[in-house]
């Protein structure tokens, strides 16, 4: 891959995490720590590994997204209205009544939203409903999940882990965000789900462990998921909650709390400073 | 008089459907033989999918597949969905508006032997609450299959609940099911039984006796809980004055309290609710427990006698 696309690549990510501040200083609320933690896995998603167009976000054979971790709705917003689902400026009705941009992710508000997500755990299965469609009608789409760390504690996640094995599922690829971080503290110490990438093994699929802040590997490893046979991939990408502005990072607090105006601009100089600055 | 139970009746009009519609899948949970969906799984193995004990992800996936243009029909457990999966239904399915059909079979008491952990006494007052959700409650084997095909046209959430025991066939094959259009399924201008599910037949049952000594009771069945056929269940209100549910469900938050909350706001008259008590079940046979928890046609009698007394 060529120098100059993971440079670009790395600027989209650093503008997607200035809208991420943008909107939750504008709401007065909402999620930037898991927001900034996986904007560059969904940034290289967006703008080089999936297959969509955003006149269209019904096409049948695109690829889908889904953001199971649906408080990280600010970056998926980011994420559409910088691909072109809808205009940048309605970024900051963020949270606002009648906005199309709710709290937590609403299918049938936003084009390019393919399932309400919120309330955790639900999102894998709801990608294993659409592979298992793919596959009923001979489509090539992939499905994408992206899954918080602290998500993962929830039941329905490991029912659907066993049902995407059992059912061979090999268009699904699924991010594990693990940032290390929930809202009452580490993950470690609230429910620790180590050994994390063994349990994936153990259920029966293909894993690979990345730095999710290394744009190159994050887009090595979904070559290499989908080359992947007869099983559903886990990424798990070693994350920092509240990556790209400094005071923010591995803070805990900064899960559910939004920038106060002295803070959100302090953390766009630093976003701004970045620019061009990205490590390739 | 002919006797089937309703699953039976989903059984058999699931594979009529999947026939019909391609888009048709059915998921269920471990429990496809007693719910019937195991003929469906035989005649379209490909779109049949078990996904093992695990009701959550049963209709996490049912959305997944129902987002990608699919019509999937879920069976469990009443207990087990809405139950267990209740989040699921409202967060993945209900909100969304998404096409998922959730049959649940095995609900109230009439369950038997298996016991109260078994025995679904609240899944009507769960699914009720939750906006856009639509809810059938068939009374026999013909309703349930007109129930199913009618599920199958409406763009959205259906909630359909079925039982486990054999019971009456009161319709003939050509009678037309509304959604959301109350049967009058007898006439009668002294009292109205308004009866769901299996309660209907018990409902017919007592108007007959009723009429041996004079009193005139209309029974409507209401097949469609939500949405409410309030016309018809005002217009006995207002015509008949005196009025009795009857539900094998709780008398907390069924068609019982929809009916209270209709008739207060529209045509206060006096209302009486049969159903279970708000009290859990127990291990027994189907009969035994209608008879204990006071869903017998004679217990219906009573509440008539009741509200006869009432509205005079």
């Amino acid at each position: 891959m060529e120098q100059e696309k993971i440079a670009w690549l790395q600027n989209k990510a650093r503008e997607i995490r200035t809208h991420i501040i943008r909107m939750t200083a504008a709401a007065g609320s909402g999620h930037p720590g898991g927001s900034l933690s996986a904007a560059d896995i969904v940034t290289a998603l967006y703008f080089h590994l999936m297959r969509l167009d955003p006149q269209r976000p019904s096409w049948p054979d695109r690829d889908r997204f889904i953001l199971s971790k649906g408080h990280a709705a600010p970056l998926l917003y980011a994420a559409l209205a910088e691909r072109g689902f809808f205009p940048v400026e309605e970024l900051l009705t963020l949270r606002k009544l009648g906005s199309r941009l709710q709290g937590h992710p609403d299918m049938k508000s936003l084009p390019g939203v393919e399932i309400s997500t919120g309330s955790l755990g639900q999102g894998l299965s709801a990608g294993n409903g659409m592979a298992l469609a793919a596959r009923l009608d001979g489509r090539d789409y992939r499905v994408f999940v992206l899954l918080g760390d602290g998500e993962i504690q929830e039941g329905m996640v490991w029912e659907a882990a066993m049902a995407a094995a059992h059912y061979r599922l090999d268009n699904v690829t699924a991010f594990l965000d693990y940032n290390g971080l929930q809202i009452d503290g580490p993950v470690t110490e609230v429910m620790s789900v180590e050994p994390v990438a063994e349990k994936w093994v153990a259920f029966g699929w293909d894993v690979q462990v990345i730095d999710g802040h290394d744009m190159v590997q994050i887009i090595q490893a979904v070559e290499v998921a989908r080359q992947v046979r007869g099983r559903p991939q886990m990424i798990v990408a070693r994350t920092v909650k509240g990556k790209g502005v400094s005071f923010m990072e591995n803070q805990v607090n900064w899960h559910g709390a939004a920038p106060r105006p002295e803070e959100a601009e302090r953390a766009l100089a630093e976003l701004a400073a970045q620019a061009g600055l990205a490590p390739n | 008089m002919k006797k089937i139970a309703t699953r039976e009746a989903y059984g058999e009009a699931l594979v009529e459907l999947g026939r019909e519609n391609p888009d048709v899948v059915v998921l269920d949970a471990d429990l496809a033989k007693s719910t019937k969906t195991i003929d469906f799984g035989k005649h379209f193995p490909h779109r049949f999918f078990d996904m093992g004990v695990a009701e959550q992800n049963m209709l996490g996936t049912a959305a997944g597949l129902a987002a990608a243009g699919k019509i999937p029909f879920c069976s469990t457990f009443a207990v087990f969905a809405p139950g267990r999966a209740f989040d699921q239904l409202r967060n993945s399915i209900a909100y969304p508006r998404l096409n998922v059909k959730i049959c649940a079979s095995h609900a109230g008491i009439t369950v038997g032997e298996d016991g109260a952990s078994h025995q679904s006494v609240e899944d009507i007052a769960l699914v009720r609450a939750v906006p856009h959700m639509t809810i059938f409650v068939p009374a026999d084997a013909v309703e349930t299959r007109k129930a199913v095909q009618a599920a199958a046209k409406i763009k959205g959430p259906v909630y359909i609940r079925l039982g486990r025991a054999a019971v009456p066939v009161l319709h003939a094959e050509d009678f037309l099911f509304e959604p959301g259009k109350a049967l009058v399924m007898r006439q009668g201008n002294d009292a109205t039984i308004i009866a769901t599910g299996i309660m209907v037949a018990e409902a017919l049952t007592a108007a007959e006796e009723l009429a041996k000594e004079g009193v005139s009771v209309r029974v409507l069945n209401v097949h469609t809980i939500k949405p409410l056929d309030v016309e018809e269940i005002v217009r006995a209100a207002k015509e008949t004055r005196a009025i009795v549910t009857a539900e094998e469900h709780n008398i907390i938050g069924g068609l019982g309290s929809a009916v209270a909350e209709t008739v207060c706001e529209h045509c206060p008259v006096p209302v009486h609710r049969v159903g279970i008590p708000d009290v859990f079940g127990e291990s027994g046979t189907p009969d035994q427990l209608m008879e204990k928890y006071g869903l017998k046609a004679e217990h219906l009698i009573a509440a008539v006698r009741k509200v006869w007394e009432l509205k005079k």
